[in-house]
């Protein structure tokens, strides 16, 4: 089953409509609490830096029987250190970012903790692009 | 300990629709930082924030949680208390700040 969401720029309060919308066709297909909530943490930290640190962008979702496999591209400013991105208390995010919640640098470092397989590549100027597996 | 019993110990008002108040939690965990929550709090079902806001209520979503207490009088907004009835969590607030709140739940048996 494929699914496909736009994340929109700059709509800071609905930040997270797209990994929720996920979480409810995960439970409809009867797929393990536990695994849905992996998946609901990586995609929503993922869907978060889309808004915060990029200008919003778009979901692909694959629901495979054995696995399900999340895209999320952005045409953002990118990250010119990925390893340094990666690491746990590195954020770059604004005073706005963080008056939401976030901007602790600990989003990338969630993703990877409850994915089982996890990607991202990066251009500075042109965008990123995080992609997140889970098993079933 | 039922999310009724933890309005009563901290003196809170229930937000959302007054239903499913004998919904027995567990544990708890209270934090502001979204992030620290989505990382440590996995199986916990009651989250205390000073965090008033709708990614409040979407990280409770997303982490299974029953119930989501605003510390210090904080009051959300119609559009905070809508997604938290839509998505079945319920809310509620108390006057005691963050600190104050978890203790009081702790000293009454729930950790
Ligand atoms: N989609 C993105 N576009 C541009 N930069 C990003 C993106 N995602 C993450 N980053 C960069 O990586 C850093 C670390 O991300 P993360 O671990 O989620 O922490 P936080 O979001 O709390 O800053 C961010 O502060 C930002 O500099
Ligand atoms: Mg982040």
């Amino acid at each position: 089953m494929k699914l496909s969401y736009t994340v929109l720029e700059g709509e800071y309060a609905r930040a997270g409509e797209a990994s929720s919308a996920v979480k409810k066709v995960l439970k409809q297909l009867g797929v393990p609490a536990p695994v849905i909530r992996k998946i609901a943490i990586a995609m929503y930290e993922a869907e978060i830096n889309m808004v915060i640190h990029a200008n919003g962008g778009v979901v692909d979702v694959d629901i495979l029987p054995d696995k399900v496999f999340i895209q999320l591209t952005d045409t953002g400013p990118g990250i010119p250190d990925i390893e340094m991105a990666k690491r746990e208390g590195f954020s770059t995010a604004s005073d706005e970012a963080r008056d939401l919640g976030f901007g602790a640098g600990m989003g990338i470092p969630n993703m990877i903790r409850n994915s089982d397989f996890f990607n991202i590549k990066s251009e500075v100027g042109k965008g990123t692009t995080v992609e997140i597996a889970v098993n079933l | 300990m039922t999310i009724q019993q933890v309005s009563e110990i901290l003196n809170a008002e229930v937000l959302t629709t007054a239903d499913k108040l004998d919904t027995v939690v567990d544990s708890a965990c209270g934090a502001d930082l979204m992030s620290d929550v989505l990382a440590f709090s996995a199986g916990h079902a009651l989250l205390l924030t000073g965090l008033i806001n709708l990614q409040a209520i979407r990280t409770a979503e997303m982490m299974d949680m029953r119930a989501v207490v605003f510390v210090r009088g904080k009051k959300p907004t119609q559009d905070i208390i809508d997604l938290a009835n839509d998505r079945d969590v319920i809310l509620m607030t108390t006057k005691h700040n963050l600190y104050a709140a978890c203790g009081l739940l702790y000293i009454n048996g729930l950790h």
